[in-house]
């Protein structure tokens, strides 16, 4: 079961109204709410892709995730924004696992991935996950890269199916180019890319256009519509205002370590209820 | 050609002029000078004597085979075995904790002796044991003294190069579904070792001279061919020309390293 989840106050957390798509479990807020809660967490093993309950991460004195709750149903794309250090990308590697969590649940399709001990190997090959500054294999052509975790982890050459990805997003040309032969927004495509070719059921975006120049941004953003247009269920966590306000089903604003408020992002952007989300949308938005 | 380039052009020459000359002032004098000196004659005569370098010099190139031959199988030993200690050092798994040890203990005592008293104490140390032949060959257990010597070198600096790969990249790796083993093999060990070679080279380089230490323990390699002859001919010049022999190997060695890095790093970016 959950843990305890002090970090959530009732004034703090606003109820966010179900994506568009139908099958969002949004969240109950505060005490109240609290055995609704617990019943969602049954009903989200069915319903939602990734169900995270009472998410708390600490590392060493600095608590980072104070409790988070978290539904994403299949096919939604979900964006986080806050400001940095508001506990995004923590929340991201928690996701995967790739930190341990402290207390709480994730589940993936109702399975317990966060369980210690479980094989993690077959969790992330289910989840996709691209980071700020790329990390593609310096010592690899862009094809090796992509190739290197199909053929060594699922068996398989998938050498078709990777060139018919870099031709999708446009990269046909440079596929036998080494990482430093190209430019950032080149290199994040091909980690989308990488990602994508171990046939992920789901993706986890870590301001992945944070450390582009402002002229390579538009690339990797295409390379999003493309993905979100083909019904990816996805995680952002990013700065890119208008571009969360474009695409996401629902945008969750973090801040000292929970999600204070969540909702579509027209609600968010234009109509956000808490003075942080509002204080935070002006400092951004300026 | 405008200002600026005609100033460097300018520049340029002055800074050759400058080489050129205080080279030339540099060469004249030794030529000069050193002839100068009270015991020049019999130097030139014990050390330079080109007679006894024509005599001795096709000898010396064939005992010179040998320490080639020991160098060529040494080096496959002592990369494998450092590969393996470096790895027996990161292995983080409990049940692999004695090899840790072994590891550690292995570098350290391998480094702290000298490389002369281990080719010694195991030279002579194992033959003594009463071995039958081929067993207590001086060629094989001199082999194994700087196999072990020198694997504990490559093990630790294959072991900083192993450390100096940024987490981010077993980070992505794991991220992909590979397990450890392949993250480490395919991930971070091609990029440690490449990062290691200019270190590693080095390495081989004072390998393919401690192989004349060998001497010490039997074979007739060069060193001790070089010695016969300063005893037979009464005169040092052979150990020049052993020098000029081994001098001839290791530098081409080390700059055809030196240019395999700037080939590799050039096509790469």
């Amino acid at each position: 079961m959950p843990g305890p989840r002090e970090g959530i106050h009732a004034s703090d957390v606003v109820e966010g109204n179900a994506g568009p798509r139908g099958g969002v479990k949004a969240l109950p807020g505060g005490a109240a709410g609290r055995d609704t809660i617990d019943q969602s967490s049954q009903d989200a093993g069915t319903t939602a892709k990734l169900s995270l309950r009472g998410v708390r991460k600490s590392f060493g004195d600095n608590i980072v995730l104070s409790g988070i709750d978290l539904d994403v149903a299949a096919g939604e794309m979900v964006c986080l924004i806050g400001a940095s250090g508001s506990g995004k990308s923590t929340l991201l590697r928690c996701i995967n696992q790739l930190e341990p969590i402290d207390d709480g649940v994730v589940l993936l399709d109702g399975q317990d991935i966060s369980e210690p001990g479980l094989d993690l190997g077959p969790v992330r090959q289910r989840i996709g996950i691209v980071f700020q500054s790329y990390n593609l294999f310096p010592h690899m052509s862009a094809l090796q890269n992509v190739l290197l975790a199909p053929r060594r982890v699922l068996r398989r050459d998938s050498t078709a199916e990777a060139e018919a990805l870099f031709a999708r997003f446009g990269l046909a040309a440079h596929m036998h180019k080494y990482p430093d032969q190209l430019s950032g927004g080149q290199q994040q495509r091909v980690a989308v890319i990488r990602a994508l070719a171990m046939r992920p059921e789901m993706m986890l975006f870590d301001e992945i256009t944070a450390a582009l120049d402002p002229e390579l941004v538009g690339e990797v953003l295409n390379v999003l519509r493309q993905l979100r247009a083909e019904g990816m269920t996805m995680i952002l966590a990013t700065h890119e205002m208008g571009f969360a306000r474009e695409l996401a089903d629902r945008v969750c604003f973090m801040d000292g370590g929970v999600i204070v408020e969540q909702g579509p992002p027209e609600r968010i952007f234009s109509a956000p209820e808490l003075a942080r989300t509002k204080e935070f949308l002006r400092s951004v938005l300026r | 050609m405008n200002r600026r380039q005609a100033y460097e052009a300018a520049e340029r020459r002055r800074a050759l002029t400058v080489a050129a000359v205080s080279t030339a002032l540099v060469v004249a004098a030794i030529i000069l000078l050193v002839p100068l000196a009270p015991g020049w004659p019999a130097v030139r005569a014990s050390f330079f004597d080109g007679a006894v370098f024509a005599q001795t010099f096709p000898t010396l190139l064939r005992a010179f085979l040998i320490d080639v031959m020991i160098f060529a199988w040494s080096v496959p030993l002592i990369l494998g075995l450092g590969l393996a200690i470096a790895l027996a050092r990161g292995a983080r798994a409990p049940a692999l904790f004695p090899l840790r040890i072994f590891g550690a203990v292995y570098v350290d005592v391998f480094r702290g002796v000298p490389v002369v008293l281990t080719i010694y104490l195991i030279g002579f140390g194992v033959p003594g044991l009463g071995l039958p032949r081929p067993w207590n060959s001086p060629y094989i257990w001199g082999t194994v003294a700087l196999v072990l010597t020198y694997s504990a070198y490559i093990a630790e600096v294959l072991r900083s190069g192993i450390e100096s790969i940024h987490a981010s990249q077993r980070n992505a790796a794991i991220c992909l579904g590979l397990s450890e083993r392949d993250t480490m093999r395919y991930v971070i060990l091609p990029q440690a070792i490449r990062r290691v070679v200019p270190a590693n080279m080095n390495m081989l380089v004072a390998l393919q001279k401690d192989v004349a230490l060998l001497s010490f323990i039997g074979p007739v390699e060069i060193l001790r061919q070089a010695g016969i002859y300063k005893s037979l001919l009464a005169n040092f010049t052979p150990y020049v020309v052993a020098a000029v022999i081994f001098l001839a190997i290791t530098v081409p060695a080390t700059r055809y390293a030196d240019h395999l890095l700037n080939k590799d790093r050039n096509a790469r970016s």
